[in-house]
């Protein structure tokens, strides 16, 4: 499946949040968001799910839903919303719960998505047992449980340590190996766009407009962090990003 | 060894130990202590009336208080005054609570309920129900209905206001995983926000059971035969300040065990903080 995003604008009350963004989100392609803090990349991941509705423009979704998909657009969120008073298995299973399924496929999905994200050990343990890495797998596996068609990535990796942050990266690297999964990845971290991003999309500061679209050819398995190529583009980034991030930073912030 | 690691050893400053400066304000439960408190309050109370420096009159010793528990007992009485509160406060307690649980998360989740009720409920919180009594006599008839009522509405106000207040503070993200997983509005009110409100519920039928208590009391002063309030205020006006007592102790001790039975529902059901 397809997202193309068609002339997106958002204001909240009088502030412009977003400003006329055109972009197409192409299947099996990991499209990077990024920009300073504060320029509606959020708000923008939020518009492409459904969550929010834009103030002008559409998302619009094209092509097949793959089969057996229960929830083609699904988010796996910075602060993982998993529920506190639910186990592993119990927190894959909501999302399962009101689907028309029987029980025995329902745990035959949990114990699939707990196997792939290697938590199969972890399956009664509740969410304040667990390491921010490991809650962040639970959210992964969770979304992946209802087979998403496009995955909306908010930020997931930058409430953990930078050690976890490497692992996790790895994962969702051997993870689109495998499967090639579609997704939109919003972050600050210019390390993470240019080791995940087929697309990096880097939007001005508010109102935010998208400034440039640089295109990574090199598969996602040689992007080694050591890499010299990597390192240049990343360079560029942030030469693109760095006034902007100044200047959005002096800004305030409840305008 | 390098000369950045010797450093300290300094001919002219000797060294003493940095100054330890945290700990404290953490009180921590001490088990032996509040028995022993206990007893001694209770050994000196016996101890004073005994030796005669605190009057009979004004305070009958622990003892004797302790018979006119056991006369209680002996006579049977005790078990018709227990019946008869429990009742009172178990029907107006639950009922209390459950319709408080309800109007609350009416009012926690839709906004006519919210601008509807909330301003009612802020009204009538803060009025003594005591003072409602005699309208409640007049509205539910001297016997159980008034006693019953009075209970149920002391408890429904602070159930309410726990209950919405508790929906207000579920983590928003949470509700948007859920509507970003397409759950159904029933699901997410289920599975994600009242058991979210729970520890706020919880919390809020402690100070309900408290308050339950105390309007027991003072609705059962008015036209009761049996129970534990009608009890004491006969004791009051005959000046049997042993049975005063006993009554007082009983109460406190139904105060007592409420609240064990809420700790181990919270135990039970908040297990997993």
């Amino acid at each position: 499946m397809d997202l193309n995003l068609r002339h997106i604008s958002h204001h909240y009350d009088e502030v412009e949040v977003l400003r006329d963004i055109n972009l197409d989100i192409r299947r099996g392609q990991i499209v990077c968001l990024i920009g300073p803090s504060g320029c509606g990349k959020s708000t923008l991941l939020r518009l492409i799910g459904g969550l929010e509705r834009p103030t002008g423009g559409e998302v619009l979704q094209s092509g097949e839903v793959p089969e057996g998909c229960l929830n083609p657009l699904t988010y796996i969120f910075q602060d993982f919303a998993l529920l506190p008073w639910r186990t592993v298995e119990a927190n894959v299973s909501l999302v399962l719960e009101d689907h028309d399924l029987s029980a025995a496929a329902r745990e035959a999905i949990i114990a699939d998505v707990l196997a792939r994200t290697k938590l199969a050990d972890f399956r009664k343990a509740y969410p304040r047992q667990l390491s921010g890495g490991m809650k962040q797998r639970v959210a992964i596996a969770r979304a992946l449980s209802v087979r998403p068609a496009v995955l909306l990535m908010d930020e997931p990796l930058s409430a953990l340590d930078s050690q976890t942050r490497e692992l996790l990266m790895d994962d969702l690297v051997d993870l689109w190996e495998k499967e090639q999964y579609t997704a939109a990845y919003v972050t600050h971290n210019l390390n993470e766009a240019v080791r995940l991003g087929h697309r990096i999309v880097v939007l001005s500061r508010r109102p935010g407009e998208i400034r440039e679209i640089v295109e990574i050819d090199m598969p996602l398995s040689d992007r080694r962090s050591d890499n010299s190529e990597l390192e240049a583009i990343q360079k560029r980034l942030w030469n693109l990003m760095r006034e902007e991030a100044l200047a959005a930073d002096r800004e305030l912030l409840d305008v | 060894m390098s000369d950045g690691l010797r450093e300290s050893e300094g001919p002219e400053s000797p060294a003493k130990p940095v100054p330890f400066r945290g700990g404290g304000f953490l009180p921590k439960p001490r088990r032996i202590v509040a028995p022993i408190v206990f007893i001694a309050l209770i050994a000196f109370w016996e101890f004073g009336c005994r030796v005669g420096f605190i009057s009979p009159l004004i305070l009958p010793a622990p003892s004797e208080a302790f018979d006119a528990f056991m006369n209680l007992v002996r006579t049977g009485l005790l078990w018709d005054h227990l019946a008869a509160s429990l009742q009172r406060l178990l029907i107006g307690w639950s009922a209390g609570t459950l319709l408080g649980i309800f109007v609350g998360t009416l009012i926690g989740l839709f906004s006519l309920a919210r601008s509807g009720l909330q301003p009612l409920v802020s009204a009538i919180f803060p009025v003594p129900k005591i003072a409602l009594l005699p309208l409640f006599v007049i509205w539910f008839g001297i016997g159980e209905g008034s006693k019953v009522a009075t209970i149920l509405f002391g408890t429904f106000f602070p159930t309410v206001i726990a209950t919405y207040g508790g929906i207000d503070n579920v983590d928003r993200n949470l509700i948007r995983m859920g509507q970003s997983f397409g759950l159904s509005k029933l699901s997410i009110i289920r599975k994600i926000i009242l058991p979210g409100a729970l520890p706020a519920i919880l919390s809020g039928a402690r100070i309900s059971a408290a308050i339950a208590i105390i309007l027991l009391v003072a609705a059962e002063m008015i036209a009761a035969e049996y129970g534990v309030g009608a009890y004491i205020l006969l004791a009051g006006s005959l000046m049997a300040t042993d049975q005063l007592i006993a009554g007082v102790a009983l109460l406190s001790l139904m105060g007592l065990v409420f609240a064990w039975l809420i700790g181990q529902a919270e135990k039970y059901f908040l297990k997993w903080r």
